[in-house]
């Protein structure tokens, strides 16, 4: 199973509390660059909510460290100290999960830790569990499993 | 695996290094080591030294110029092996930043050869306080020379007499030798570990760079230097090749094993730019318009430079049977996508962190057939396009696994795949005329696309066989041999002899481009793929059709592409890969928006700003540097930057036949000749006879734009105009003016 963070743009008012949260957690700054979610304003008075969806693995198998791997819960990891701060990790990403804010040595993501959810007046964010199928599955993963399968 | 460990092997000196540390790109300090005393010497950087050389080649060059005399050989003591990065090297966001450009006087050429190398030992030298590495002296024994940068520390090791010569084995060995004992704490994998028992993980692994040559470069003057990184994914040694002029070869005549240096803890700081997040800016935009457009572009994540197989061969320009031709109907069998099922893809393959164009692909665990380690698997770092051109087409083998057992061999024996694949074809091509038979070649049937003649050629150079190591010498010298030998024609000889001072030309057919003629001989170290690339824009596109646009061209490109090696940055990204708008631009040519990210990436790392007459100039100054320098070597003159003929034009009447329509159309329109009548013998002489006066003009206007004299030295007046004004330059260049050189 895959952990990860659910967002449902529907529900959200674009109050902002999720990025405080976030950003004050992980950076000890109030500052939506700094947060692992993002709030996004639509027309219309919409918005749209995008957090890592911990399933595509673009990140792991770009970065030239390892420094970014998938945990037993699923969950994508950055490991900073392996981090040599490339930023290829966040080339790669395919929805502008893994972020980077100027002059900050290590690219950030969200870890689904729920800090966020638990505090979203609209609960248009939860922490939920999907199926980890071999197809959301990094390339290198495929092959290691195919491979222990194989033996 | 043989397993080392460092405690085993004999110390023969050891020294400690003062502290350093890099300030905005720079240490301002180089590293000498005699191996001869085992000494260690460091040397501060002047600010002037920094202002006329910059970096990387630049400051290679000028400390071999210092370290050596007009008399030096590259066998003599004396002589050196630079190994300098540049400033823009080591940066871990801007891809291609990890280049080592390595110097030395040539064992081919006799004059100074710089190569540019990926792999990890450049940055993490730098990172331990050096910008150059000087290797000077003579070992008195087998020697493994070790720089710890976080110790500190730089010791002597005697080599042990049963360690491997090979670079697939010795690199690995000596990776895990001195990669650091005990598992860090920070949770990296255990790859490492698992695959030889010992407590070393991968981040230790990949702290360790080995720069080593081969059995091969013992016994040849195109031996290379292999530049090692450990590849987590693949929990082993990869390596990247300073390939081109014999750097390899004075490191074994220096009695050097190997050089280790050891780096632990890079960071996105380690390179300490005065504008970090610029850096990451303009590394990001690139990264990302390396991904967005890459995969329509030029595959280089998928294929590597091995895409240009069929683009080549389609115009006509892919090197077959020694350049004889430039296309085949078998193309298509060793075309990019042959080579992109076989190299193991999606795998960040950089030569250095943060290289998203990622070119440096491998083919995994490949059967060998031949050799010592045949029926073993191996990882085949490559086929680059060079090396695939080189010893496929060029040899007429079109078998993919010919090219990458000789691909495999060449770089762990430590030879040069260009210069084998260039001698080879003429080997081939001898043999197709009779210059060679069985009985001269001790039984090795050289026939066009034999890749096991071939392959068995290379084995005995490496065991230092006779007839290995004689075609070990290149072509220069086999074209003489040839003729006095065996009663070869010389002219034939010479004629097919692809080479320019010594130094095999590399692996674009030249004859139809009088430019690309230029661009490879009318450069400082001999025909390679370095310095300008005008084919496209010369022979298809017909954008310079004029002496002067030509001259213009000879002279922007070099200059141009000089800035890369000054920098310690690779060429590729600049490229092979382009902004969506390129086209709309109006030098398409130049990629003026990545020329304009190199000036921005300078000014963010070094503080500095930088014009874009100063790039310029900035080149200007080393390439005229290293000219005056042959000059100093007593070469520099106007006949040593002369192809032979094959490079030129049609050298054979069959030759001429299969592109007649395009000759006979030119004798027509430009040289005012009626074929028509005239006989096939007739028609290749006055081809020849009117593409050796173009050349000749090509020469008059090109050393006119770069402000040197007809015989090919650069006017004192113009060394002082660019800011190359040292007195012992100067004085090199008005020597030749007054005849004394
Ligand atoms: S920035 Fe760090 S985590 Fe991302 S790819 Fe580079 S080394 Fe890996
Ligand atoms: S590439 Fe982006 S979306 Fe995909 S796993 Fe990595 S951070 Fe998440
Ligand atoms: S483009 Fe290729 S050779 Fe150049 S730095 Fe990147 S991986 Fe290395």
């Amino acid at each position: 199973m895959i952990k990860y963070l659910r967002t449902m743009d529907e529900k959200c008012v674009g109050c902002m509390t999720c990025t405080a949260v976030c950003s004050r957690l992980y950076f000890k700054d109030e500052n939506p660059a700094k947060s692992d979610i993002q709030v996004f304003e639509l027309a219309l008075g919409k918005f749209h909510l995008v957090a890592c969806d911990q399933e595509c693995r673009k990140c792991v198998s770009e970065c030239p460290t390892q420094a970014i791997t998938v945990a037993k819960t699923g969950v994508v990891m950055l490991d900073k100290s392996l981090c040599v701060g490339c930023l290829a990790c966040v080339a790669v990403c395919p929805t502008g999960a893994m972020r980077w804010y100027p002059g900050l040595k290590h690219p950030f993501k969200c870890i689904a830790c729920g800090a966020c959810a638990k505090r979203c007046p609209k609960d248009a964010l939860e922490i939920a569990e999907k199926e980890d199928s071999p197809a959301s599955r990094a390339w290198s993963d495929a092959i290691a499993l195919v491979r222990k399968e194989g033996q | 695996m043989m397993s080392l460990e460092r405690k085993d092997l004999k110390l023969l000196a050891e020294a400690r290094l003062e502290k350093g540390g890099v300030r905005k790109g720079y240490n301002m300090r180089t590293l000498h080591l005699d191996v001869g005393t085992r000494s260690v010497t460091e040397k501060k950087v002047s600010e002037e030294m920094k202002r006329k050389f910059v970096g990387g080649k630049g400051f290679g060059l000028k400390l071999l110029w210092d370290a050596t005399r007009p008399e030096t050989k590259w066998d003599s003591p004396e002589n050196e092996i630079v190994i300098a990065m540049g400033p823009i090297c080591g940066n871990t966001n801007y891809p291609g930043s990890g280049k080592s450009l390595v110097v030395a006087l040539s064992p081919m050429t006799g004059i100074p050869i710089d190569s540019n190398v990926g792999g990890y030992f450049g940055p993490y030298l730098k990172f331990s306080g050096f910008d150059a590495l000087e290797l000077q002296g003579k070992a008195d024994r087998e020697t493994i020379v070790f720089i710890d940068g976080n110790e500190g520390i730089v010791q002597f090791y005697e080599s042990p007499a049963d360690i491997p010569a090979d670079t697939h084995l010795l690199a690995e060995i000596l990776t895990h030798t001195f990669a650091k004992d005990g598992a860090s704490k920070d949770g990296a994998s255990k790859e490492g570990a698992s695959k030889d028992g010992a407590s070393k993980d991968a981040k230790d692994l990949q702290s360790v760079a080995v720069v080593s040559a081969g059995r091969g470069a013992d016994h040849s003057p195109m031996g290379l230097l292999n530049f090692s990184l450990y590849d987590k994914r693949r929990a082993g040694i990869r390596v990247k090749q300073a390939g081109r002029g014999g750097i390899g070869k004075v490191l074994r005549d220096k009695r050097i094993r190997a050089v280790v240096c050891r780096f632990k803890g890079v960071n996105s700081d380690s390179n300490d730019a005065a504008d970090p997040a610029a850096v990451q800016r303009i590394g990001l935009k690139l990264h990302r318009e390396i991904v967005q457009n890459d995969d329509k572009q030029c595959k280089m994540r998928k294929q590597g430079t091995a895409h240009l197989m069929e683009v080549m061969n389609d115009y006509d320009l892919l090197p077959t049977k020694n350049h004889k031709y430039g296309q085949d109907p078998k193309g298509p069998e060793i075309a990019s996508w042959v080579w992109e099922k076989l190299l193991s893809q999606d795998l960040p393959d950089g030569c250095w962190y943060g290289c998203t164009m990622a070119c440096a692909h491998a083919v995994d665990k490949f059967e060998l057939e031949t050799g010592p380690y045949k029926g073993q698997k191996v990882c085949v770092d490559g086929p680059e396009y060079e090396t695939a051109a080189g010893v496929g087409s060029n040899l007429y083998v079109y078998d993919p696994h010919g090219i990458l057992e000789m691909n495999f061999y060449c770089d762990t024996y430590g030879i040069d795949t260009i210069s084998f694949g260039t001698t080879m074809s003429f080997l081939m091509e001898c043999w197709e005329h009779g210059v060679l038979d069985a009985d001269r070649t001790d039984g090795i049937d050289l026939a066009w696309g034999n890749w096991k003649g071939a392959i068995q050629v290379l084995h005995d150079l490496a065991d230092g066989k006779r007839f290995g190591v004689l075609m070990g010498k290149g072509v220069k010298f086999l074209a003489k041999h040839f003729s006095r030998e065996y009663g070869a024609d010389p002219q034939f000889m010479k004629d097919i002899a692809l080479h320019g001072k010594g130094l095999e030309q590399s692996e674009y057919i030249s004859k139809e481009s009088l430019a690309q003629q230029g661009g490879y001989y009318l450069t400082n170290k001999g025909p390679q793929h370095d310095e300008a690339w005008l084919i496209f824009m010369d022979m298809v596109n017909n954008r310079i059709p004029s002496f002067e646009q030509k001259a213009e061209a000879l002279h922007y490109f070099p200059m141009f592409r000089t800035w890369f090696g000054l920098q310690g940055l690779c060429k590729l990204p600049w490229n092979d890969v382009e902004p969506a708008d390129n086209a709309r631009h109006a030098e398409p040519n130049k990629v003026p928006e990545h020329v304009a990210n190199y000036r921005e990436l300078y000014t963010a790392i070094t503080g500095e700003d930088l014009s874009p007459e100063e790039m310029i100039l900035q080149s200007e100054r080393v390439y005229n540097f290293q000219r005056t320098f042959n000059v100093r070597q007593g070469h520099g003159h106007r006949d040593e930057d002369w192809p032979p003929y094959r490079a030129m034009g049609p050298v054979l009447e069959d030759e001429y036949e299969a592109r007649a329509e395009r000759y006979d159309k030119q004798m027509k329109e430009k040289i005012g000749i009626d074929p028509a009548g005239k006989s096939l013998k007739e028609k290749v002489a006055i081809t020849r006879d009117y593409r050796m006066k173009q050349y000749s003009s090509l020469i008059d206007a090109v050393f006119k734009r770069r402000g040197w004299t007809p015989d090919g030295c650069p006017r004192p007046e113009h060394l002082r105009e660019i800011g190359m004004d040292l007195p012992e330059v100067l004085a090199v260049a008005e020597a030749r003016m007054a005849g004394k050189i």
